[in-house]
Order: structure tokens, then sequence, then C-alpha cells
């Protein structure tokens, strides 16, 4: 078993949250995990994305090879569609449908959106909606976890304990917003 | 057994720690920051009683770490690669030394430029020093070659270097800690000859240091780090740190015959080497780096031959991966879904909120009424100000040039003649050209945008926090040409007319520009 996900949005939207998320549960799954991450510069505002690896064999490369991801899970539809070469033939995207625009040219929303369900089996969700709902539009993310997590052959509850753990140190209410927001997004059909 | 899901530079922590360090010395620097803000964020690493605070620059993390040495006991230096140039004396002449306690740099160089000016090699300052140097390739393995460095630099007397590169310091995966070492007592060298480098003595020591050569070599031809995969093919690969993960991706998943080398240890093992390359008509060199050996070995073996990035069989520059290695060796990664020719570039940008964007405005407004529009600048968030909107800057070379490339430019001529300086680049490597402009009387105008912190790397603390106005006076700037301003909106104006005036100032003057980082500031209010 391998499986390659590229996580994938702006910077400042939680896209290494969402991947630590599926590294804990890997990881105490008994699997390799390999992801490989941008810091730096392109944490302003700029394009972010994670290489998410998951086997239960050794794991060489990084990155993953071109034509490999299993899953694109993007918190920004235009951010999903730029690592589309990445995807494999009868691949998934899992996008918020939400543009952030913050640079010159964004394409527009409609030939943006044509162009993901024309070509790509792709989920879209309104990921904001759901998140103010279990409190906070800061669990976006997780939202977009949730519904993703279909595809990540992972079992529930191995999540909702990831994401006990790694928020534990903001509180029980941050803890418990981020539960509903993974559960809902998981209860979400396109 | 205790297992951690670690990014690699967390494992070099994690690794040095266990090794038994007293301290880490180092400045922040992408890809390497990480190493240094794990120990200073380590419950251990405190109960150890580990020095981890963050030194002005690269050079005098290198010196006191040279000192910790001297006194016996074990440091661990972490830089970025082009820190190391900042370094380079102390790093070099350290070779000459020698060292007591175990002393290992961290170098994490940044092939591609995801973050950085160049993409030098820092291999080649391995061969330069004449240091051993590690190059391991995945996080397990950098946890091993960290704890075995220190144990080498004490055995053999030497610093040694471990390069990692953006993709293994910023890659997390499983790492499994071995035993913890004890922390070494205070222990000072008394070798005096060895430290005072006289012209006598450091022959007497560069002797001693080519002489053990012989040795470092023995230990490169042994190393846990090396691998030999035999292939039944013609092909051979020849792979050297992280590129051996690429090889071994496009190998397994293709089934390919090809023999895969993995060399991780320098001096490079030219036995391993021998024994290896007899068997194959043709050997792929895949080099995370420069094409340094890939120059050198066909001179050893004149009836191979190799391919590599100097014959086109990989780019010339760039980070190595899995579609480049895989075409160097004729497979081609199928793509299914080409890319999308709406997708558009998305730049990184300063906050909203951040006082240097305040500053850019004004800046551009008094430049307005100027026939030369230069701003030389320098490294930090700042240099998004060569970026729109503002394009308002002209240079940013390496840190610290911005005051002394004004002042060049000054001596030129040119006027106006104005710098752009972070607080923490400032203490790095710009105190000592403000001096230059002093005893010259430089017609410049230099602006410390102070966002009391090293934001570009996540904040970390800035060394000349609170003393920025008091370092320009005693450096001999005259006070009444040192302002404070605060870059916000309202005080646009006051801010225009204290800029244009101290432009229009026949001497150095310096505008120090002050507003907490909205980053800093929000993380601050988060805590409280």
């Amino acid at each position: 078993m391998q499986k390659n996900y590229i996580i994938a949005g702006v910077g400042g939207q939680g896209i290494l949250s969402m991947a630590a998320i599926i590294d804990v549960t890997a990881m105490n799954s008994g699997l390799y995990v390999k992801q490989a991450e941008v810091h730096g510069m392109s944490q302003r505002g700029g394009s972010v994305e994670a290489h998410l690896r998951i086997s239960d064999s050794e794991i060489f490369s990084d990155i993953i090879p071109l034509g490999e991801a299993d899953c694109i899970i993007a918190t920004e539809p235009m951010e999903a569609l730029r690592y589309i070469p990445f995807l494999k033939e009868h691949g998934t995207i899992i996008t918020a449908s939400k543009s952030l625009i913050n640079c010159a040219n964004y394409p527009d929303k409609e030939v943006l959106d044509k162009e993901l369900q024309n070509k790509i089996h792709c989920i879209t969700i309104d990921a904001d909606a759901i998140a103010l709902s279990c409190g906070s539009i800061k669990t976006s993310n997780i939202v977009i976890l949730g519904a993703a997590s279909h595809y990540l052959g992972i079992e529930e509850d191995q999540y909702i304990q990831a994401i006990e753990t790694l928020f534990a140190s903001k509180g029980a209410d941050i803890v418990s917003m981020n539960i509903c927001a993974f559960s809902k997004g998981r209860e979400y059909k396109n | 057994m205790n297992k951690k899901l670690l990014l690699g530079a967390e494992a070099v922590a994690v690794a040095a720690i266990d090794a038994g360090i007293s301290g880490v010395y180092a400045y922040p620097g992408t890809p390497s920051t990480e190493i240094t803000t794990y120990i200073q964020n380590s419950a251990e690493a405190r109960e150890k009683n580990i020095h981890s605070r963050w030194s002005a620059n690269e050079k005098t993390a290198y010196e006191a770490a040279l000192g910790m040495s001297y006194s016996g006991k074990r440091a661990l230096i972490c830089m970025k690669h082009v820190g190391l140039n900042v370094a380079a004396d102390a790093f070099i002449n350290s070779a000459i030394t020698g060292c007591n306690g175990g002393m290992v740099l961290l170098v994490a160089d940044d092939p591609s430029m995801h973050s950085s000016q160049n993409e030098q090699d820092t291999r080649m300052y391995g061969k330069f020093a004449y240091l051993p140097l590690l190059e391991p390739s995945n996080q397990q393995e950098l946890y091993d070659a960290v704890k075995y460095a220190f144990d080498f630099s004490e055995k053999i007397s030497l610093p040694i270097i471990v390069r990692v590169t953006t993709r293994l310091s910023h890659s997390r995966a499983v790492v499994v800690q071995s035993d913890k070492r004890p922390q070494n007592a205070l222990n000072p060298s008394t070798q005096e000859n060895s430290w005072i480098l006289l012209p006598a003595n450091a022959r007497k020591n560069y002797a001693n240091l080519l002489e053990k050569q012989t040795q470092l070599l023995e230990e490169s031809e042994q190393s846990f780090l090396n691998k030999s995969i035999q292939g039944s093919g013609n092909i051979g690969v020849i792979a050297f740190g992280i590129a051996y993960n690429y090889a071994m991706e496009i190998k397994t998943t293709h089934a390919l015959d090809c023999g895969v080398l993995k060399i991780s240890h320098y001096p490079l093992p030219l036995k391993t080497i021998e024994a290896f390359v007899k068997n194959y008509k043709t050997i792929v060199i895949a080099e995370e780096g420069y094409p340094i050996y890939e120059e050198l070995l066909p001179a050893y073996f004149p009836h191979t031959t190799f391919v590599g990035r100097l014959t086109g069989a990989l780019p010339r520059m760039g980070e190595l991966n899995p579609k480049l290695l895989g075409e160097s060796l004729g497979i081609t990664l199928p793509v299914h879904h080409a890319s999308s020719d709406i997708v558009v570039p998305r730049p990184p940008q300063l906050c909203q909120g951040c006082g240097h964007r305040d500053l850019f405005e004004e800046l551009n407004h008094i430049l307005e009424k100027y026939e030369h529009k230069h701003v030389f600048s320098d490294i930090g968030c700042y240099t998004l100000g060569a970026l729109p909107p503002f394009n308002t800057i002209s240079t940013c070379v390496d840190m610290g040039a911005s005051i002394t490339m004004a002042k060049g430019a000054a001596d030129a001529g040119l006027h106006p003649a104005i710098c752009v300086i972070g607080d923490s680049t400032f203490t790095h490597s710009g105190m000592t050209g403000l001096l230059d402009a002093v005893n010259d009387e430089s017609n410049i105008t230099i602006i410390i945008s102070d966002n009391s912190t090293t934001a570009m790397t996540g904040g970390q603390d800035s060394s000349g926090t609170g003393k920025l106005y008091d370092i320009c006076k005693g450096i001999g700037v005259q006070p009444e040409h040192i302002h404070l301003v605060v870059p916000i909106k309202k005080n646009r104006e006051h801010n225009i007319r204290i800029l244009s005036q101290e432009i229009e100032y026949k001497g150095v003057s310096v505008i120090i520009s002050q507003r907490e980082c909205v980053q800093v500031a929000i993380r601050n209010q988060k805590k409280s």
C-alpha cells in the first residue's frame, strides 16, 4: 500500500496542520510517513504545498513523483489546480470552493470551476460555511480534511485522536470545534 | 523505543541533545532555523542548561562554539549555506586549530533557491577546509549522522560538517532515538600552540591536518552512511546525499536493473567508488548541488562514460527530483493532467498591517521628485519591497550590503543614496558598514526598518532590540541626525518631512522606522 497526497493552499490557511493530523494518524497506524513542506518566503500569503506520502514499505523520495498523487486536498481552488500534473489519472481533488484573491490576473470564477470540474473528479465544499457552523471559520481546513478523509484509507477514530492530541494545548473548546469541523466535513456529500 | 515524527531540522536538534551538547550557536536562516528553535523550546535542553540564544551572526556563532569546544564541551553550530560565507574565516581556520570538545557544523543548503540568493554547495567548503562532511539522505540517517559526527569529531579532534538541503530539512518522517550521552565536563585545552595560529604553529598544524586526511579517507571508505546496491544492467548511478532517494524511487517503481551507489560521507571514498564503477559501462552522477565530483571522476576512470549535470543528462542547476532522475535513466513519468494555463503565480507579500508597507509608501512619495530613484536594500521581509505594488528597492545582495553599497554609490556621486535595512540584518552585518560611512562622512540616509524581530525566518529574537539608537550614536552618528519614527498612516506627513529633510542633509543620517512585526504582535496577544 502506498498513498500520496498533495495538500495545497495559501500561507496562513492551515496547510501544515492538516498534514500534521494525517502524519500522526499514519504513524499511529504503524505506517511509514514522509511529508515535505514549504517554509520561509512562501508563507507570506504565497502558495504553500505539502507532499505527503504514506506506505507500508520504505518510502524513498520526499517529493511525490509526477502523476502519482492519489488526491489533491486544497483550501483554495486555484491552488488545487496548480498541482494537477502530480495527480494520478483517476485521482481526486477535494477543495474549498471559496477563492482567495491576493494576486494579479486571478482566473474568472466560472472558468476556474469549469476547469476543475471538466477534467477531474473534483469535490468542492463551502468549507467556510461549515466551519462557521462549528464556531470558527478558522476550522475550514479541518472541514476539508474531513471531506478528504474518505479517500485516505485511515479509520475515522484515528483522526479524532490525532486532533485531540495536536490541539490539546489550545484548550477543550478548540478541540471540540475542530472535531465538529472534521465530522461535518466527513458527512459532506457533493 | 522512542519514536518521533520529526522534520529533518528537528532530527538534528534531537540528535545534538542526545549527543550531549552544551550549546547550540546559530543565526536564523531558512532552511536551518528550526534546529535552534527546537532546542530553545525543549524542556530537556533547559534542564541540561544547553546554551541556545541566537548569535548576532554566523561568524560570532562559529567562534563562540569554538570557544566552547576549546573548553572541552560539545557544541553545535547551525546556519544556512550563505551564512557559512560570513563564518568562513573562523570555519577554515578551525580546521587548522582543530577542536577539543566535539564540534559539529550543520549547514543547510538551498538548491533551487527556494528562499536564498544563490545555490552554493557546501561540499565545496568541505574540500576547501579539508574537513570531513556528511550528507545523509533521510531523517533517521540524519539523526544517526549527527550523533556519530560528535563522536568522530572528538576522536579526530576536528570539526565535522553535516550538510542538509531544504528538502531534507523541511521534510518529516519517523525517527527512532538511540542512547543519550552525558555532557562533557569543563576541560580546557592545554594544547596552546595548536590554538595560537602564529605562522610557525600554523604550519605545523596544517601539516597535521594534511596527515589526518588518510585517516579521514579510511573513515569514509567504511562509513555506515554509504551504501552499494548492485544491478545487473549496464548503468550505475552514483547518488550523492538526497539524490539517493530519487534514484531509488525510480529504480524500485520501475523495476530498473541499474546499480545504485549512495555516497554520503566525504572525503570521497575512491576505493568504494572504484569497486562500483568497474561493473558498469555508464555512470549517472546525481549530485544535489554543484557537479563537483562529476568534474573529477572521469579523470580517475577514463574507460567509463560519466553523465550528469555537465553532459545534460540532468539539468545544470536546481534541485533534483524523481522526474529528473527518471529522465536520466530513460524513464518518462506520465502526466495525466497537463498544467492548467489559467493558474497564475501567487508570490509572497508583505502582511497587511506591516510597518514596512507604510515605510515604502512614504519613500515612494519622496522619490517622486528625484531623478535617481535608487534604494539600496538588504535581506529580510522588506526585500518584498522589490515587488508590486511597491517596486521601491533596487538591490538585495548579502547581509548588510545595503549600507555599504549606498556608501559606495554616494562616493560615486549618487544622490540620494538611501538604504533600507532591517534591525536584525543591521546588527548581523550592518554596524561595521555604518562605521565606514561615519568615518568617511558619507552623504547617505540609512533607514533601519525596525520590527524588533527576525521576521522572515518566523520571528526569532533580534540582537539589537531596544539598542539601535545607542548603537548608532555610539558608532558616531550625530544625535540630531538619528530619528525615531513610527510608520503608521497618521504619522505619514511627519515621517515624510523627517525623511526628506535627512535625505537633503549632507552626511550620515539614520532613521529608525519602528513598528512591531504584526505576526509577532498576534503571537504575543495569543500568549497573553
